[in-house]
């Protein structure tokens, strides 16, 4: 099988379906529409799946050459496919998931505008993303991982008519192309570095260089990797976009913005994880920013009363503890959070949807209650899901969560601390969400009813891959890298870990179920401190004020009055004018009067005439 | 060849320049058309005469060939010239230079 190439079916695939839903779809029925962007996904599902059995254990990584792309001088980018142990996970997931959500689209888009237009943008995602995860080489990653950033800008951006839209689809790309530079700035240092981008060569000359001589060239790369995996990945500074991402459709949210794209980074810190080990300050780094994240991104969670909203920074969160992970050098743990976590949090959003679905809109927690024996099915598999990121035993989510944490307390006791805590809060919020959304009376006008089948089936299977997807992926995610030192008994941590979500749980229906009103004056006592945080920190507003405030009134004032008006327009209309000014001079010229024309050329041939005599004049 | 106490050259072109410059100040300063058609004719024969006087100088015969181009040119315009002239007067009733001044602008 290693003699065949194939592994480009996988990618062409969403492609081929987003032309022909691009280019066509327009024309055909929504039947056509729908079963060309399933079908597709579903050929590249079952492919990986041939292609992963085919392949076998994997104990070398399976690569394809297609074709040189780039020749110059000694640096060679070939189109290079790669299948591997955290390729195949990947794969997996991203197949997989976007397989279900693709079905639970055509259910939920069913009364939108821009039906077609929705499915080829989300075939065109799955494309760029599979192209990211197959990638053999840095730029075929690079180019993945600009598409899928285009794709999410044009998903963001979806309800065209919405200026929040269209507005949060700029703040998502731009807020990325900061990270994007950080990735470029890494490509550049990597080439002069090694001299290739091929990932195979890159590893294996960086796992030889002398750590001694080189810490600060590999903490380079290794820093600006990290910076493009802020980006993309929504980690502190960089996060402040992902929450506004939400102005898109929700399967893009679940799909893009909390299973698949978002994990890109901490893909990319796995895969890069040879340059990571061999950089400590960098993996602290990873560390801090993915502990101080999950942190702020939880508190925020805690304060929000939009549905999608309080999932979105909890999907921050959660990749803030799939980098302390990697920041522990557990990466297979972290790819393995990325498993359950898309899992879990596809069935957060897609339940939402769900709910969103059934109130027609309305995404204020404050509007709902008292949905549980409405909407039954969401509710179910929706429980599954906070169950499992909660932390709570049996469920997948609490497998992934406690390696984490104890990969971390392998790394330093403090961090384990500030981690079990906030596990804590993930609890305490996601239940919060559950039971204002769930429970109590329905607080709402709209007549609530439950979704199509094509909704409640990716739900179904999403949910109790929450459940059982963790004990299912376990041993395949662990083929992937470095072990973990397995140094004894861990299960006094892991009981303060599940205690930690228990607890959450337990003061979140203390206070919403129990006692609500508690709630109220809780936030009440707090104060500025409760208006901080349910502002988001001020985040938004202090970039405004730092960096978007002061570049608008330098564009406007410098640029735009500045150079373009004084100068270019100066400079193009003065052109003009000065021509204009002389054609009215010389017109007077043209009297139409014979004689004075005739006197002009009197003059000129004298003018003539004595010039000549004047340049051969010295002569006589 | 040369003959004693013959005219130099230079008297002759002293002329030339005295008739040309002639035609051109009429040309300038008239107003009638057909004077300044004239005053074109003294100006091409004043060329014609240093033509001729060259070419006598030089012995050479190439100005005497260029002086019955110019005779023809000059011939051809003068119809031609008389011809426009006949009609400005028949439109405009005028031999006044100043009267067709209407190419401008």
């Amino acid at each position: 099988m290693t003699e065949s190439q194939s592994l480009w079916l996988i990618p062409i695939l969403p492609l081929i379906g987003a032309a022909i839903n691009g280019f066509l779809g327009r024309r055909l029925p929504k039947m056509a529409v729908s079963a060309i962007a399933i079908l597709t996904v579903l050929g590249s599902f079952l492919w990986v799946m041939k292609t992963l059995s085919a392949l076998g254990d994997l104990n070398t990584p399976h690569a394809e050459h297609y074709f040189t792309w780039i020749q110059s001088g000694p640096l060679e980018i070939g189109v290079d496919f790669m299948v591997d142990r955290l390729t195949r996970i990947m794969l997996l997931i991203v197949t997989g998931v976007g397989l279900l959500i693709h079905i639970y689209a055509v259910g939920y888009m069913d009364h939108e505008e821009g039906f077609s237009r929705f499915f080829s943008y989300l075939n065109l995602f799955m494309f760029f993303m599979l192209t990211l995860v197959l990638a053999k080489n840095f730029l075929l990653v690079f180019v993945g991982w600009e598409g899928v950033g285009l794709a999410s800008y044009l998903l963001i951006g979806f309800y065209l008519k919405e200026k929040f839209a269209g507005d949060a689809g700029k703040k998502a790309f731009i807020v990325n192309r900061i990270g994007d530079f950080g990735f470029s700035l890494a490509m550049f240092l990597i080439v002069i570095t090694f001299g290739t981008l091929d990932f195979t060569k890159v590893f294996e000359a960086a796992a030889k260089l002398p750590v001694e001589a080189h810490a600060g060239i590999l903490t380079a790369i290794a820093l600006l990797l990290f910076v493009g995996a802020c980006g993309k990945s929504a980690q502190m500074p960089l996060y402040v976009w992902l929450p506004d991402a939400m102005a898109g459709p929700t399967p893009v949210s679940a799909l893009i913005h909390a299973a698949t794209m978002v994990t890109a980074g901490v893909y990319i810190v796995a895969r890069c994880s040879v340059i990571f080990d061999r950089a400590p300050i960098a993996l602290d780094v990873v560390s801090y920013v993915g502990l101080l994240t999950a942190v702020v991104a939880a508190t925020i969670g805690v304060t929000q009363y939009d549905i999608k909203k309080v999932f979105a920074y909890s999907t921050v969160s959660q990749l803030g503890f799939m980098f302390m992970a990697c920041g522990a050098k557990a990466y297979s743990s972290g790819i393995f959070h990325v498993a359950t976590h898309a899992f879990f949090k596809a069935v957060l959003f897609l339940g939402a949807g769900s709910v969103i679905h059934a109130l027609h809109g309305e995404q204020d927690m404050r509007k709902m209650g008292g949905l549980r024996s409405k909407i039954p099915q969401t509710f179910i598999t929706l429980c599954l899901a906070w169950l499992a990121i909660s932390g709570v035993p049996g469920f997948s989510g609490a497998v992934s969560k406690d390696e984490i944490l104890i990969a971390v307390h392998g790394k330093s006791e403090w961090m384990f601390w500030v981690g079990v805590v906030t596990a804590g809060i993930t609890a305490f919020y996601v239940s919060r969400a559950m039971f204002m959304t769930f429970f109590g009376e329905y607080r709402g006008k709209a007549h609530p009813h439950e979704s199509p089948l094509s909704m409640t089936g990716p739900l179904w299977i999403l949910g109790l891959l929450s459940v059982g997807g963790g004990y299912l992926m376990r041993d395949l995610v662990h083929t992937i890298g470095p072990e973990i030192a397995d140094n004894g008994d861990h299960s006094s941590l892991e009981f303060i870990i599940v205690g930690a979500g228990l607890a959450g749980i337990a003061l979140a229906a203390f206070l919403y179920l129990l006692n609500r009103g508690l709630s109220q004056s809780i936030a009440r006592a707090l104060g500025p401190v409760y208006r901080l945080i349910y502002d988001k920190y001020r985040v938004d507003e202090f970039y405004d004020a730092l960096i978007v405030h002061p570049i608008q009134a330098g564009s406007a004032s410098i640029l735009w009055k500045g150079f373009d008006r004084l100068i270019i327009d100066g400079l193009v209309n003065g052109i003009g004018n000065t021509i204009g000014n002389v054609g009215t001079v010389l017109r007077r010229a043209q009297g139409g009067h014979i004689p004075s024309y005739a006197t002009w050329i009197a003059l000129g041939a004298a003018a003539v005439l004595i010039g000549f005599q004047l340049m051969s004049g010295g002569a006589r | 060849m040369m003959l004693p106490n013959a005219v130099p050259v230079s008297w002759y072109l002293v002329l030339s320049a005295i008739l040309f410059s002639l035609g051109v100040a009429g040309f300038l300063m008239r107003r009638n058309i057909i004077t300044v058609f004239m005053c074109i004719e003294l100006m091409l024969n004043a060329v014609n005469l240093s033509f001729v006087a060259f070419s006598y100088e030089l012995k050479k015969i190439d100005g005497q060939l260029f002086t019955f181009f110019v005779m023809v040119v000059a011939a051809a315009e003068a119809a031609v010239g008389l011809a426009i002239i006949l009609t400005v007067f028949r439109h405009r009733m005028s031999l006044e230079i100043d009267d067709v001044s209407s190419l401008k602008n």
